[in-house]
C-alpha cells in the first residue's frame, strides 16, 4: 500500500472514531444544561441528580472527544502537508478561531463544570454547562465552514500557486456551511436525545428508578421527534443545494450513470457494475428524484458519464467519479436510520403524551435501547457519502486528494501511526462502552465510596449519613 | 512598527509560552504523582491539584497549532509532516493521559488504577521531552530541501545528543515548575515533601541548563546572528532560576512558582529569538530556510486573524484567570471529583 492510500485510511478510520463521540457531547451537553437549568428554575433535586447521572455519561465521553480531537488538528500538517500549503491561508483561520473561540470555552467551563459544584452558585454553575454547550457548537461550527471550504470553496483566489482567503464573510455565509451546519447540529442533538432515550427505556425495561427515567425518557423523545424532523427538513434542502453544487455527488448518490429523464425516478436500490457503468435490478419510486433534486415533480438530473465528459473538458483527462457504492449505499443507510428515528421518536412522544410510559412496552424499549446505535450509523454513512461523494478532490475542483498528501512522509510512517492509533483507539473504545455500562447499571444513586485510606469505620459510616 | 508577519511569530510565540508555563506545571504534576506521591491518596490530591485546569492549559498547544495553520501554514506542513514520528508520540502520550484523568478514578481497583498511573506518568513525561526535542531541532537546523520538504531521518537529524538534553531539560523544568503549582494546591507533608524534591532537582536542572546552553553555542549558529539580546535573554533566565531557588528556601511558594514559570518563559523566548527571522532553519543551504515572509499567509488573511485574535484573546485570559480563581483554595481529601 502506498502513503495516500494509508493515509486515506488512517484520516477516515481515525476522524470516523472521533465523530462517534462528538456528536453526543454536543447532544448531551445541552440536555445537561436544560435539565439543570430546569433544577435552578424549579429548584427540585431530582433535576439535579438528573444532571449529575447524564453528567457522568457526558465526561467519559467528552475525554475521548477531546483527545481524539487533537489529532485531528495535527493531521492536516502530518499526512496533508501539500494540503496545508495549498489551503493554509483559508482553510487555517477557521481552525485556529475554534482554538480560540470554542476550545478554550469548553475546556474551562468543564473545569469549572465537573469540580463547582460546591464552589459556585446553582446559577453560575448552570451558566458553566451552558457555555460547554455553546462551545461545542460554535466548535461545530468552525469546523463545518472549514469543510464546506472544500466542498463549495468561495472567499478566495488563486495566487502564488496556492488558495488566498479574500473574503472571510463569504468563507462563513457558505450556502454549503449554512445548510451542513444546522443538519449536523440537528443530528448531533437526535444523537443525544438517542442515547438518553435509549438508556432511559433500558431502565424502564428493568424497573428501576421508573419516576427519574420517564421524565429522561420524557424529555429525550420529544428533543427527538423535533430534531429527527428537522434533520430531515435540512437534508432536503442540502440535496436540491448538492444537484447545483456537485452535481456528481448527487449522480453517485444516487447511482445515476445516464442521465434521469424527466420526471426523475428515485433508485431505492440496484445492484451497481462500476466496471461497466451500469445498473442491474433497479427498484425505482418514480417522480420521486425529480421531488428530492427541485420540490417539484419533474426535473432531470445529469448523470455520471455525461458529468465525466465535462469535468475532463474543464480540469483535463482523470477520472472524476467518486466511489459510486459507497455513495449510494451510505446515503440510504443514513435515510433509513434517520426515518427509522423519527418513527420511535413519535411513537415515543404518543406513548409518554397518553401517560403510558409505563405499560408494558418491553418490545418498544428494547427497540429503543437498539436506536441507540440508529444515529450514529446515520452521523457515519452521512459522513461516509459527503467525504466519499467529493473525491477524487479533496478541495472541489481545486486541488485532487492525490496532490494532497505529505512528499515527506514514508509508509512506513504511516503504517506505524495506523497500528498505533487505530490499537489505542479500539482499547479507548472498549474502555469507554465498560464505563458507560456500568454507569447505567449503577443508575442515578450510587453511593460513592468514601476515599479509600481511611479504615475508620465511623468515618466512612458518617459519610454515608451525611450522604443519604 | 510591527509588521503582521511579525505579529504572528509574537503570537505564536506567546501561545507556546502560555503553552509551556501552564501545562508544563500539569505535566510536572503528572510526572510527580509517579515520583512524589507514596499512596493512592497523594495521587488523587495531586491529580486533582490540577483537575479543573489540564484541559484548558492543553488548548494553548491546540491554538499554537492552529495559529501556525493559519499564520505560517509552510511552516505547520513542513515541520508536521517533516516531525512525523515524534508527533505520533506525542499524540499517543496526550490522548492516553487525558483519557487516564478522567477515567482513573472510575473503578476502584488495584489493577486499574495503577494502569492509568503508569500512562498518566508516562504521558506526562513524552510531551515536554519530545517538544524539548523539536525545539532544539528547530534552532540547530534540519534538511529542508527547495521544495520545503523537511526529509529528517528519525536518529540523528532529529533524536541526537544536543536535542535530547533539549528535550531532558524542558522535562526537569516542567518538573520543578509543577512540583512548585503543587506547593501551592495541597498541603500538610505532602507539601513540604513537593517543596523539598523541587529544591533537590533544581540541581541536576542547573546542569541540564548549562550543557544545553552550552552545547548550543557549539552546535548552533544563533548566537553568531543575535548574540547581544540571548546573552540578556539568558541572562533573565539565570536570574530568574536563582530567583526561584532563592524564594523556595524562604518558603515564598507562590514567588518561587511565578519564577520557575518566568525560566520558562525566557526558555521560549530563547527559541523563538534564536529562530527569528527564520521559522525553520536549512542545514542543507540557508536558502532554503522557511522565514516570516516565505512561510506566510497573504496580508488579507493575516489582517483578519489578527482583528479575531485581539478581540478573543482577553476573554479567553479573562475567563481562564477567574477560573484559577475559582479553584484558588488547597485540595482537600473530601472534595476530589478524580
Amino acid at each position: 500500500m502506498d502513503v495516500l492510500m494509508l493515509s486515506r485510511f488512517q484520516y477516515a478510520a481515525t476522524t470516523i472514531f472521533h465523530f462517534f463521540f462528538v456528536p453526543v457531547s454536543i447532544g448531551l451537553a445541552f440536555l445537561i444544561a436544560i435539565m439543570e437549568t430546569m433544577y435552578v428554575v424549579k429548584g427540585k433535586e431530582e433535576y439535579k441528580d438528573m444532571a449529575k447521572f447524564w453528567g457522568k455519561l457526558f465526561l467519559i465521553n467528552f475525554a475521548i472527544g477531546v483527545v481524539t480531537g487533537i489529532l485531528q488538528e495535527f493531521q492536516f500538517g502530518m499526512n496533508w502537508s501539500d494540503y496545508s500549503r495549498f489551503v493554509g491561508d483559508v482553510f487555517g483561520a477557521p481552525l485556529a478561531v475554534e482554538a480560540l473561540l470554542a476550545f478554550f470555552l469548553e475546556s474551562t467551563f468543564i473545569g469549572l463544570w465537573i469540580f463547582g459544584w460546591d464552589r459556585l452558585s446553582k446559577k453560575v454553575h448552570a451558566l458553566c454547562i451552558w457555555l460547554v454547550a455553546i462551545g461545542t457548537v460554535m466548535s461545530a461550527f468552525w469546523i463545518l465552514a472549514a469543510n464546506s471550504f472544500m466542498q463549495r470553496p468561495v472567499g478566495f483566489t488563486l495566487n502564488n500557486g496556492r488558495a488566498e482567503m479574500n473574503d472571510f464573510l463569504a468563507l462563513i455565509t457558505n450556502g454549503q456551511l449554512l445548510l451542513e451546519f444546522p443538519h449536523t447540529i440537528l443530528g448531533a442533538f437526535l444523537t443525544g436525545a438517542f442515547l438518553v432515550g435509549g438508556v432511559s427505556a433500558y431502565k424502564l425495561l428493568k424497573k428501576q428508578h421508573v419516576t427519574f427515567f420517564k421524565k429522561s425518557f420524557t424529555i429525550a423523545v420529544i428533543v427527538g421527534l423535533v430534531t429527527s424532523i428537522g434533520v430531515a427538513l435540512v437534508g432536503h434542502q442540502q440535496a436540491q443545494y448538492l444537484v447545483k453544487t456537485q452535481p456528481m455527488k448527487m449522480a453517485a448518490t444516487e447511482a445515476l450513470w445516464e442521465n434521469s429523464g424527466d420526471p426523475a425516478a428515485w433508485t431505492v436500490t440496484a445492484f451497481i457494475d462500476t466496471k461497466n457503468q451500469k445498473n442491474s435490478g433497479e427498484f425505482q419510486i418514480p417522480y420521486l428524484l425529480s421531488f428530492l433534486s427541485y420540490s417539484k415533480f419533474s426535473g432531470e438530473v445529469q448523470g455520471m458519464k455525461e458529468l465525466q465528459a465535462e469535468y475532463e473538458q474543464k480540469y483535463g483527462p482523470g477520472d472524476y467519479i467518486p466511489p459510486v457504492r459507497t455513495t449510494f449505499w451510505s446515503f440510504r443507510i443514513m435515510v433509513a436510520a434517520g426515518s427509522l428515528m423519527i418513527l420511535f421518536s413519535l411513537y415515543g412522544v404518543y406513548l409518554a403524551a397518553r401517560k403510558k410510559l409505563e405499560n408494558k412496552n418491553k418490545w418498544f424499549y428494547r427497540m429503543m435501547l437498539f436506536s441507540i446505535s440508529l444515529p450514529v450509523i446515520a452521523n457515519t454513512s452521512g459522513w461516509l457519502m459527503t467525504e466519499m461523494g467529493r473525491q477524487p478532490w479533496t478541495v472541489f475542483g481545486l486541488m485532487t486528494t492525490a496532490d494532497s498528501v505529505s512528499p515527506s512522509v514514508t509508509a512506513g510512517q504511516v503504517l506505524f501511526s495506523i497500528i498505533a492509533f487505530i490499537g489505542v483507539y479500539t482499547i479507548l473504545g472498549v474502555v469507554m462502552v465498560f464505563l458507560f455500562v456500568r454507569t447505567i447499571k449503577k443508575g442515578p444513586y450510587e453511593v460513592k465510596p468514601a476515599i479509600e485510606e481511611s479504615h475508620d469505620p465511623f468515618d466512612k459510616e458518617g459519610y454515608r449519613h451525611a450522604i443519604s | 512598527m510591527l509588521s503582521l508577519n511579525e505579529l504572528w511569530f509574537l503570537l505564536v510565540a506567546v501561545l507556546f509560552t502560555g503553552f509551556f508555563f501552564l501545562e508544563g506545571f500539569d505535566f510536572g504534576v503528572g510526572m510527580s504523582t509517579g515520583i512524589l506521591a507514596k499512596n493512592d491518596k497523594e495521587r488523587r490530591l495531586l491529580i486533582n491539584s490540577i483537575g479543573p485546569f489540564w484541559d484548558g492549559n492543553e488548548v494553548w498547544l491546540l491554538t499554537a497549532g492552529g495559529a501556525m495553520f493559519a499564520a505560517f501554514p509552510n511552516w505547520y506542513a513542513t515541520l508536521f509532516s517533516g516531525f512525523y514520528t515524534p508527533l505520533v508520540l506525542l499524540l499517543l502520550a496526550l490522548i492516553g493521559r487525558g483519557v487516564a484523568f478522567e477515567y482513573r478514578g472510575k473503578v476502584q481497583t488495584e489493577s486499574w488504577k495503577k494502569t492509568w498511573d503508569v500512562i498518566i506518568f508516562v504521558g506526562s513525561l513524552l510531551p515536554p521531552l519530545l517538544l524539548g526535542v523539536v525545539f532544539s531541532d528547530l534552532i540547530q537546523g534540519l534538511p529542508i530541501d527547495q521544495a520545503m520538504e523537511m526529509k529528517a531521518s528519525f536518529f540523528g537529524d532529529i533524536v541526537n545528543v544536543y536535542s535530547v538534553v533539549g528535550g531532558l531539560t524542558m522535562v526537569m523544568l516542567c518538573l520543578v515548575h509543577g512540583l512548585l503549582f503543587a506547593t501551592l494546591r495541597v498541603s500538610g507533608e505532602l507539601h513540604d515533601r513537593a517543596r523539598k524534591m523541587a529544591r533537590t532537582l533544581m540541581v541536576p536542572l542547573a546542569v541540564l541548563v548549562v550543557v544545553f546552553l552550552t552545547l548550543t553555542y557549539f552546535n548552533t549558529s544563533i548566537f553568531e546572528v543575535r548574540g547581544g539580546i540571548l546573552a540578556a535573554v539568558i541572562a533573565l533566565m539565570l536570574i530568574a532560576f536563582g530567583l526561584a531557588a532563592f524564594f523556595s528556601g524562604k518558603k515564598r511558594d507562590g514567588w518561587a512558582f511565578g519564577m520557575t514559570g518566568a525560566v520558562i518563559a525566557a526558555t521560549i523566548a530563547f527559541f523563538f529569538i534564536g529562530l527569528f527571522p527564520n521559522v525553520m532553519i536549512s542545514s542543507i543551504d540557508s536558502a532554503f530556510n522557511l522565514t516570516l515572509t516565505n512561510a506566510a499567509s497573504g496580508h488579507y488573511s493575516l489582517k483578519v486573524m489578527t482583528i479575531v485574535a485581539l478581540s478573543l484573546l482577553p476573554f479567553v485570559l479573562g475567563y481562564q484567570i477567574w477560573s484559577y480563581f475559582v479553584f484558588h483554595k488547597r485540595v482537600h481529601e473530601k472534595h476530589l471529583e478524580y
